[in-house]
């Protein structure tokens, strides 16, 4: 029995070394190779041998690399705040209050989340070129919102369901407006689940790459997805791969130290988004 | 008492009316940003519209689906480039999700017990999930490189293959790279999905298995499964959904090969690539149909419960 058990201890501990190396070896990989340039790339070696910092300065020396986070900061921030307030007044309505055409509209907006980008790739040219905004951050800021508004809706309104009636009762009686109790009673009580939403948001449009690759056409305008994609160097047949590697670890890791610092509030937000579906 | 039932129906009525004022802006956006470019996509679906002259189009019915032109066959339901865009999708999308779940139970599994470090391991798997796609598709492009990539360097070191195989190139390989590469970044999230599922369970039935001495395996077929089914389902369809669209991964990773071309790479393709507005429209309509049958047979049959009562 005890042979049996360490056996068992053994392979536990195999399968998280495993799960952890399989999680986190392809990015541990790409920060050491962002520290290689000229032949040191292809030393295919696991271990940091290397800390040469030429990738992060060609990288924005060789484009508009700087411009490109700025305009991605820009539009996450933009559809993010956007979304978080056309969301939270309608979180309150589809939450809070109980009338016919609730559960239809709810629906409309949970399939609106089920959307294939693509489908609405050629209407939303077309909008974005009648009104004048192709190839500019507003153009990319309005096509965001078809991934964020509904999934902000949708999350904030099951964090609002779970908020005890009495709250809005009391402030009703008294003769409050409804804005009032929305901004002064739900507001603040909703502070977290705008956090996680609005993270889990900001991510949405951070990573956002099939808008942002066809409504932009110079690399001034383009998201650092886009910029990444098509990141080339000085021959058309070999791809700078260490400027690549830099500029995938200097977009990712804000993102990684945002995710782990939140990551508690991104679970509760993912699952309210799904398995409370 | 009349008065204050009167009152409160006038309250109900107050606070109905300030709901749709509510949702009115958010309801305008979403026309706006959703419906109305839906709409004119599903109309260019049956017009010649092209790329560099969008407002001189004409109506052209169904001729872009089907058509029967001079003794042949045209449109869509004929290109075999579709078909195989189609088969491509549906492949890619039950061998990925498959996969995910599979993995995603067994880290969830995993995490669900305790043992020391839990808590560092719960955010390592995180970070797949953090990383951009285009970020992690670069990445895997570079370990997978013909040449220098390290994955082919740690095969042939030991032993496993004798000679550098061009992962995204080779026709063989490329949507199997393709699917490593979605495994790897989406089974973080369907373990989550999981483990929210296990942490609900009641731990009163896991005693009374292991007072009775019954197999840890029995117990996860018998007991486990079926109780976070439900959490499981959703978990499936929402990814199943998803993957159904990929594109971003797929364009990056291997572009326009034939191997691991998607209906979404297709459609775009069509539309910006070959400028064929109305046919790429036609395609994307066709996904959009696809996904939408999906939703409201999922909707019908899962019996999601929507309208449910406001607390």
């Amino acid at each position: 029995m005890s042979v049996q058990r360490l056996v068992g201890k053994v392979a536990f501990w195999a399968l998280l070394i495993a799960i952890a190396i399989f999680a986190v070896f392809p990015f541990y990989y790409a920060i050491l190779s962002s520290f290689r340039s000229g032949s040191e790339l292809f030393t295919a070696s696991i271990l940091p041998d290397h800390f040469d910092f030429r990738n992060y300065v060609s990288v924005f020396t060789e484009q508009p690399f700087g411009r490109n986070i700025l305009n991605s900061v820009v539009v996450a921030f933009t559809v993010v705040a956007i979304s978080l307030f056309l969301g939270l007044t309608a979180a309150y309505a589809l939450g809070r209050v109980q009338f016919t055409g609730r559960g239809l509209l709810l629906l409309t907006i949970l399939s609106v989340s089920m959307f294939p980008q693509v489908a609405v790739l050629s209407g939303m040219f077309e909008l974005i070129r009648t009104l004048g905004i192709y190839n500019s951050l507003p153009g990319l800021i309005l096509a965001n919102l078809i991934l964020t508004l509904p999934f902000t809706v949708w999350v904030l309104t099951t964090f609002m369901r779970e908020l005890p009636k009495e709250l809005e009762e009391a402030a009703y009686v008294d003769g409050a407006s409804p804005w009032t109790v929305v901004s002064k009673i739900f507001m603040p009580l909703m502070w977290p689940a705008m956090v996680t939403t609005g993270l889990l948001a900001f991510i949405a449009a951070w990573n956002e790459f099939l808008f942002a690759l066809t409504f932009t056409l110079s690399a001034q305008q383009r998201t650092v997805p886009v910029a990444i994609a098509l990141l080339s160097g000085a021959s058309q047949f070999e791809l700078p791969w260490g400027n690549i590697m830099a500029a995938s670890v200097i977009v990712t890791v804000p993102v990684v130290i945002l995710v782990l610092i939140f990551q508690r509030r991104i679970v509760s937000g993912l699952t309210a988004g799904a398995v409370k579906g | 008492m009349s008065v204050a039932a009167g009152s409160a129906s006038e309250l109900t009525r107050a606070r109905v009316r300030s709901a749709w004022i509510f949702l009115t802006p958010m309801m305008i956006v979403l026309a706006l940003v959703a419906g109305w470019p839906l709409i004119r996509t599903i109309y260019f679906a049956f017009t010649d519209a092209n790329l560099s002259a969008l407002d001189d189009t004409r109506f052209i019915g169904f001729a872009n689906f089907l058509e029967y032109y001079e003794g042949e066959w045209y449109g869509l339901l004929v290109d075999p480039d579709w078909w195989n865009a189609v088969w491509n999708t549906i492949w890619f999308t039950v061998v990925s999700v498959a996969l995910e779940t599979v993995l995603g139970m067994i880290v969830a599994l995993t995490l669900n017990t305790a043992f020391k470090g839990r808590g560092y391991l719960r955010a390592a798997i995180l970070i797949p999930w953090a990383i951009p796609t285009i970020v992690s598709a670069k990445m895997w492009g570079w370990m997978l490189h013909d040449q220098f990539g390290i994955l082919n360097e740690i095969l042939i070191g030991i032993g496993i293959i004798s000679a550098p195989i061009a992962w995204t190139a080779s026709p063989d390989t490329a949507m199997w790279a393709v699917i490593m590469v979605d495994v790897w970044k989406t089974t973080p999230f369907m373990a989550l999905l999981i483990l929210a599922g296990l942490q609900i369970l009641p731990t009163d039935c896991y005693e009374a298995a292991k007072v009775d001495g019954i197999h840890p395996v029995k117990v996860f077929f018998k007991v486990t499964l079926p109780l976070i089914r439900p959490a499981l389902v959703v978990a499936l369809i929402f990814r199943g959904l998803d993957a159904l669209r990929i594109f971003d991964l797929i364009y990056v990773l291997t572009s326009n090969s034939r191997e691991t071309m998607t209906m979404s790479v297709y459609a775009r393709q069509q539309l910006v690539d070959f400028q064929e507005v109305g046919y790429g429209s036609a395609a994307s309509t066709m996904l959009f149909m696809i996904i939408a049958v999906l939703v409201v047979l999922t909707l019908t049959v899962g019996k999601v419960r929507l309208g449910e009562e406001v607390k």
